[in-house]
């Protein structure tokens, strides 16, 4: 049987190909911080880490993950113990109906690594990438809310940044 | 989805004679996946080349590049190579999509990606691209984001890449492999086709061909520079892109090639506009000449009119920006 690594640990996957990564995880291995919203790559609350990369859950079937690490919202910090960008998203108020939020904070934390490593966006000019509201909303453009909370969300992500910055992690 | 089955190559020689009619390739799954939930794509079988050593981005001899086929869109878009020497390709890639798209998708499957025209995705109405000979609800329909250049009274969807755009303008080939293991080369601006009677065909490929590459020649001297107009900032197709390559010496147009976006079938190289230009004064009554002579038998079905003058001042803007930054090569 094929098997994926989430958070860790083993999952077994179906023997559906047609199974989506997004209903590996939620029905599969009981993950249900993973969302689905739109179910066709454009909304971003089923955003996850695939070997290290932010991926729409929804659009990978599981059987190409095969062998794969994929992390989760539950990966990342789960009940009192949050990560960083979680403590923010509460501080600064970044939702409203909180559906979205596993999707925002997994795509976040993937971005920063993606500043972290130098990668540009559409928004970077010449030289060195250097994170901004301007950067984050442009970054963050594949994750939806629906309740409009983006205001918050960029402060929170930058607060949160900033604060990892001086923990001298990238991310974590 | 309807049900089928699966499997994965380990290598290229695994394609073999094995691809038959219902077969599909799979890498990224960004488009395909999401045309096989709506059931407009109903393959018998997914060939998973994912783990294809296809991924790598060398040098191509002759100061170009050689891009494998399964190298992801991020990956293209920040290799420092293209993003000092082709940023235009860098430009468009990053002009396109989400950064989780990005990260899924291929070079070779952002080229093969089908039209985003709402009647296509649209099962419940007629499409003669989705099911041949049914109409095209678009014609009379809502045609806001359709083509104007290039089209038939069979279909007048456009090709929704950006990146494609960007290797038109840059003369890129396309390697391609077919399953009895023989190999040809193709540019970019033949892959994909207008839509004629055949608006099912979105480009030149024989059955079973799988892209395993695209050849980036050295880039043309002069300012490459991609824009994008759309209805949003962030994460919309084209409405009318443009990508450029001028080199402007003592006041006129030494070289100059230009793609369109979002008016055709196709990626449209507009080789008028560059005709037109070619040892012309680089002043703006000369851009808007040019762009003038490309777009005289432009189109417009009604939703989609606005395109042509769009079209045409968005040519004039990329060409007055490109020529007022001589010198400077990034986008």
């Amino acid at each position: 049987m094929a098997v994926i690594s989430v958070n860790g640990q083993e999952v077994t996957l179906n023997d559906d190909p047609r199974t989506t990564l997004l209903d590996t995880l939620r029905e599969g291995a009981g993950l249900t911080g993973t969302k689905k919203g739109c179910d066709h790559g454009q909304c971003g609350a089923c955003t996850v880490l695939l070997d290290g990369r932010r991926v729409n859950a929804c659009l990978v079937l599981a059987i190409q993950c095969e062998g794969c690490e994929v992390t989760t919202i539950e990966g990342l910090g789960e009940g009192g113990d949050l990560h960083p960008l979680q403590q923010a998203f509460v501080r600064h108020d970044g939702f409203q109906c909180g559906y979205c939020t596993p999707g925002q904070v997994c795509s976040a934390y993937a971005m920063l690594e993606e500043v972290a490593n130098g990668e540009a966006s559409d928004v970077t000019g010449k030289g060195a990438v250097r994170l901004s509201a301007e950067e984050i909303r442009e970054r963050m453009s594949g994750n939806l809310c629906r309740c409009g909370a983006y205001a918050n969300i960029v402060d929170a992500i930058l607060d949160a940044a900033g604060e990892l910055d001086r923990k001298g992690e990238a991310s974590r | 989805m309807k049900p089928f089955d699966y499997q994965r190559l380990a290598a290229v020689e695994d394609l073999g004679q094995r691809v038959s009619e219902g077969d599909r390739f799979l890498a990224g799954g960004t488009n395909l996946v999401d045309l096989m939930k709506h059931e407009i794509e109903t393959p018998e079988r997914l060939l998973d080349i994912s783990r294809l050593e296809l991924g790598q981005i060398e040098d191509g001899g002759d100061g170009g590049l050689k891009v494998g086929a399964l190298v992801t869109n991020t990956a293209l878009a920040s290799d420092a190579r293209v993003r000092e020497r082709w940023p235009l390709l860098s430009a468009a890639l990053l002009a396109g999509a989400t950064a989780q798209l990005r990260n899924r998708a291929t070079t070779g499957g952002n080229l093969l990606q089908r039209t985003r025209c709402y009647y296509f995705y649209d099962t419940a109405r007629p499409c003669n691209k989705r099911n041949p000979g049914e109409g095209c609800g678009a014609l009379d329909g809502f045609n806001r984001i359709h083509a104007i250049l290039g089209t038939s009274e069979q279909c007048i969807a456009t090709h929704p890449s950006d990146m494609a755009v960007a290797m038109v303008a840059l003369d890129a080939v396309v390697n391609l492999r077919a399953p009895d293991g023989s190999e040809r080369q193709l540019p970019v601006e033949e892959l994909h086709r207008l839509p004629g009677d055949e608006p099912q065909r979105d480009t030149v490929l024989e059955p079973g061909e799988l892209i395993t590459g695209v050849q980036l020649p050295a880039p043309p001297p002069g300012r490459q520079l991609y824009r994008k107009v759309r209805d949003r900032s962030s994460y919309a197709f084209a409405l009318v892109s443009v990508g450029a390559i001028l080199d402007v010496v003592d006041g006129k147009v030494d070289s100059v090639r230009i793609a369109f976006g979002g008016v055709a079938h196709k990626p449209w190289r507009a080789r008028k506009a560059e005709q037109a230009l070619q040892g012309q004064k680089a002043t703006e009554e000369n851009f808007l000449m040019a762009a003038d002579a490309e777009l005289a038998d432009a189109k417009g079905y009604g939703g989609n009119d606005f395109k042509i003058p769009l079209a045409r001042r968005t040519l004039a803007a990329v060409l007055r920006d490109a020529a007022g930054a001589e010198g400077e090569t990034t986008a």
